[in-house]
């Protein structure tokens, strides 16, 4: 008798100990989350997690709206958000008693909008239409996270809403979006500024006189480098906006207050990929230096396997069992041996069914490839729970969601649903499905 | 074969390994390469399990057949100081500059300077000769920006010399850009076989296109291997369970009857198969869209190991097998 499988490993489920276990759920219903931010690098599913979990949040009886910044066009499209004008749209046929409004962000729109709250219509068209402005707005550098926040911000101020769920822009640093404000309000309220708007006033006083040589050398040098047009088109923009609206820093602290309050909570989003995770550890450091509350980690696209007693060298062997004897077969002449005496030793095999010899040989060709690959499955299997492992060590401290991974991508709300339900489930094995008739 | 292979891809891709595989492929018989780096994330260090690339053209691998691979991170503070230096003997006023915060703007905030500086260098890099009069560097190979924003990044220059009509930036973001649009430069897309890196690679193309950028190849990572062919998941939906139990009874992996441990099997394999097969269907779709696209495609196999320094030389192989050098 072959030994038994099932003794090879008892519990093959990996048990995600020491971490913790992140519960959605609880901070999805929670009335005091009020804000959750989905943080983390390209590529590992943010968008639709952040999707995911509004709609969980909806469903669940929350108003809930999501600020999605980039999302790929089906996913959009499965919310009906499919046009970018920057306003949250109640998304349809959400169930339960809550309500889902999702939006895409307009970085360009969102910051013309400031310009236009903020200032009269005659100085608004002026700054619309300064070059340096349209660069800026149109996405260079920092804008778009900047954008994002004060979104954030607006959002959350207009006090609609339950539950904000957030999605980060897909940075080169995946911190860009938290250091974007500041970079972005420092510049607008700093000295270079003044210096461009108005360096005659600033270097006038006496006993500043080292100082007024270095920024006429630099206002040169900058004109120079730039181009006396556009450092002209920078000087009128500036002073447009700082008699407009100063206080562009203000802004940027407002948010960036809001963000280490108790009402948010931060959701790092990997997958189990070295890179990824990577990413992710760095992520979960930034955040607690900056004091940023994070609720933990979901994990996406953890795979599993109902069959995960049976090891990959395991099934490798017994699918090379299963083909050996056919090569042999073929060698000799297609004699179609099949009921040779079993060579592997177990008692209960194989059955005295009559098979026609072909067929036989193409089930256990078959079975070779479900064994083989079973095999890959396991070896991506351990190679994730590696990557893990390392960070859970690295960070015990941070609670763990894993999510199963789908076959396919998600275009529809039941799409979602499903995310959110495996999110919930915190356990990577395939749900169950129903018996199969064909037995 | 272009000298300034640029490679952009979807967020999690892999464009920074294909771009590091790419340089080793093109650093065979003799040849020199140049990795560069442009988004301060220290990727290829990484990849190259080295310690943090300074902004200084280094020696990071020996490509089979005695060609060298140098590598690159642009830092591009560092670059504006140097090319102050460069062109206006500035380095002294540097450090005043940036005590104003002139450096900050100009990096971060300065509308694209940041990137004419970051293609800037890596077209300099291009052009550089030796005192013989030789290329410095045979190929150059940037690891670029995202799909989402490398149109925008390489088209920077045009948007730069727009807004600076006159003045040494503006001729510097010309000089970028005739490279950049030329024969010299190919810009390749990584992808996978999925629908929204498929999707956001053909929105790239049209995108390069419209930009009159010089699109290359569409490079397809991390391709599954074929375990069942189309005639096995034909037979997966048909075959009975008790067969499958009965051949895995018979590869020694327990009893065929119900309850036995191969007839356990049966069920999660088979489900694991229709997984495959919904995938496996998935890609045959994202395969044709991308054959649509009219380019050139490779395909690298994903390693089973996970990437390291020997997946990064077996994937060289495979793209010089390809010839992509």
């Amino acid at each position: 008798m072959s030994p038994d499988p099932a003794a090879d490993q008892e519990s093959t489920r990996h048990p995600l100990s020491p971490a913790r276990t992140l519960d959605v759920d609880p901070l999805l219903d929670d009335p005091k989350t009020r804000i959750v931010v989905c943080c983390g690098s390209g590529g590992v599913g943010k968008t639709t997690t952040a999707a995911a979990l509004g709609l969980r949040a909806a469903e669940r009886g929350r108003k809930v709206v999501v600020l999605t910044i980039d999302p790929a066009r089906r996913l959009a499209q499965s919310m009906g958000i499919d046009s970018l004008d920057n306003t949250p749209r109640r998304v349809k046929d959400v169930d339960g008693g809550g309500e889902l409004h999702a939006m895409m962000l307009d970085m360009k729109r969102t910051f013309d909008e400031i310009v236009e709250a903020h200032a009269d219509r005659e100085r608004a068209a002026a700054i619309l239409s300064n070059p340096f402005y349209q660069s800026l707005s149109a996405g260079f550098a920092g804008t778009q996270e900047y954008m994002a926040m004060e979104k954030l911000g607006q959002l959350r101020a207009r006090n609609e809403w339950d539950l904000i769920v957030v999605d980060t822009p897909p940075s080169r640093s995946a911190l860009d979006f938290l250091d974007a404000p500041k970079r972005l309000g420092s510049f607008l309220d700093g000295r270079l500024i003044r210096l461009l708007t108005a360096p005659a006033k600033l270097g006038g006083r006496a006993g500043m006189k080292f100082l007024n040589v270095g920024m006429s050398m630099m206002t040169g040098t900058l004109g120079k480098l730039l181009g006396g047009q556009l450092l002209k088109d920078v000087q009128t923009f500036v002073s447009a906006m700082d008699t407009t609206f100063g206080g562009f820093r203000t802004r940027a602290d407002a948010t960036y207050k809001l963000l280490q309050a108790p009402g948010t909570a931060f959701l790092v989003v990997a997958a189990p990929e070295r890179d990824a995770l990577r990413e992710a550890a760095y992520f979960v450091e930034r955040l607690a230096a900056e004091d940023m509350p994070l609720a933990g980690l979901v994990l996406n696209r953890v795979h599993g396997s109902g069959a995960a007693r049976l090891s990959a060298e395991r099934a490798l062997a017994a699918a090379e069992n299963l083909v050996e004897p056919r090569i042999v077969d073929q060698d000799g002449g297609k004699a179609g041996l099949r009921n040779s005496p079993d060579p592997y030793g177990s008692s209960e095999s194989p059955a005295s069914e009559p098979h026609s010899p072909g067929a036989d040989g193409d089930v256990d060709q078959l079975t070779a490839g479900l064994l083989r690959l079973h095999a890959d499955r396991m070896q991506l299997l351990s190679r994730e729970q590696r990557t893990r492992d390392r960070f859970t060590t690295l960070h015990p401290e941070v609670a763990v969601a894993e999510v199963a991974a789908l076959p396919g991508d998600v275009h529809d709300l039941a799409g979602l649903r499903n995310i959110g339900d495996r999110l919930t489930a915190n356990r990577p094995e395939l749900p169950e499905t129903a018996v199969d008739p064909r037995d | 074969m272009s000298r300034l292979q640029v490679v952009s891809g979807k967020g999690g891709t892999g464009k920074t390994t294909v771009a590091a595989a790419l340089a080793l492929a093109l650093a065979t018989e003799g040849k020199r390469t140049l990795l560069v780096e442009v988004e301060g994330r220290q990727g290829i260090a990484q990849l190259f399990e080295t310690e943090a690339l300074p902004y200084e053209e280094r020696k990071i691998a020996v490509a089979p057949g005695g060609g060298e691979v140098y590598a690159l991170a642009i830092d591009p503070e560092l670059a504006l100081l140097d090319y102050l230096q460069m062109f206006y003997k500035l380095g002294g006023a540097g450090r005043a500059l940036k005590k104003l915060g002139a450096i900050d703007f100009a990096t971060t905030i300065a509308p694209g300077l940041r990137d004419v500086l970051l293609t800037g260098k890596a077209c300099e890099a291009v052009r550089r000769k030796d005192k013989s009069g030789r290329f410095a560097y045979d190929y150059v190979v940037m690891d670029a920006p995202p799909t989402g924003r490398i149109t925008r990044f390489l088209n920077v220059n045009d948007e730069v010399a727009g807004l600076a009509k006159i003045g040494p930036i503006h001729n510097q973001a010309q000089a970028v850009m005739r490279v950049l649009k030329s024969k010299e430069t190919a810009v390749h897309l990584v992808t996978l076989l999925e629908e929204m890196p498929v999707q956001e690679t053909a929105d790239g193309i049209a995108e390069l296109r419209a930009a009159k950028l010089p699109v290359g190849r569409i490079m397809v990572n991390m391709v599954r291997p074929e375990v069942l062919d189309a005639a096995d998941l034909e037979l997966v939906r048909s075959v009975p369970r008790s067969s499958v139990a009965r051949a895995l009874s018979a590869a020694g992996l327990g009893g065929a009857r119900r309850g036995g441990n191969a007839e356990k099997l049966v069920d999660p394999l088979l489900e694991q198969a229709e997984e495959y097969a919904e995938r496996y269907e998935l890609e045959h779709e994202q395969r044709a869209v991308l054959a649509e696209l009219g380019l050139p495609l490779h395909e690298l196999p994903l390693l089973a190991e996970g990437m390291d320094l020997a997946g990064l030389y077996e994937l060289a192989t495979e793209l010089r097998k390809q010839g992509m050098s």
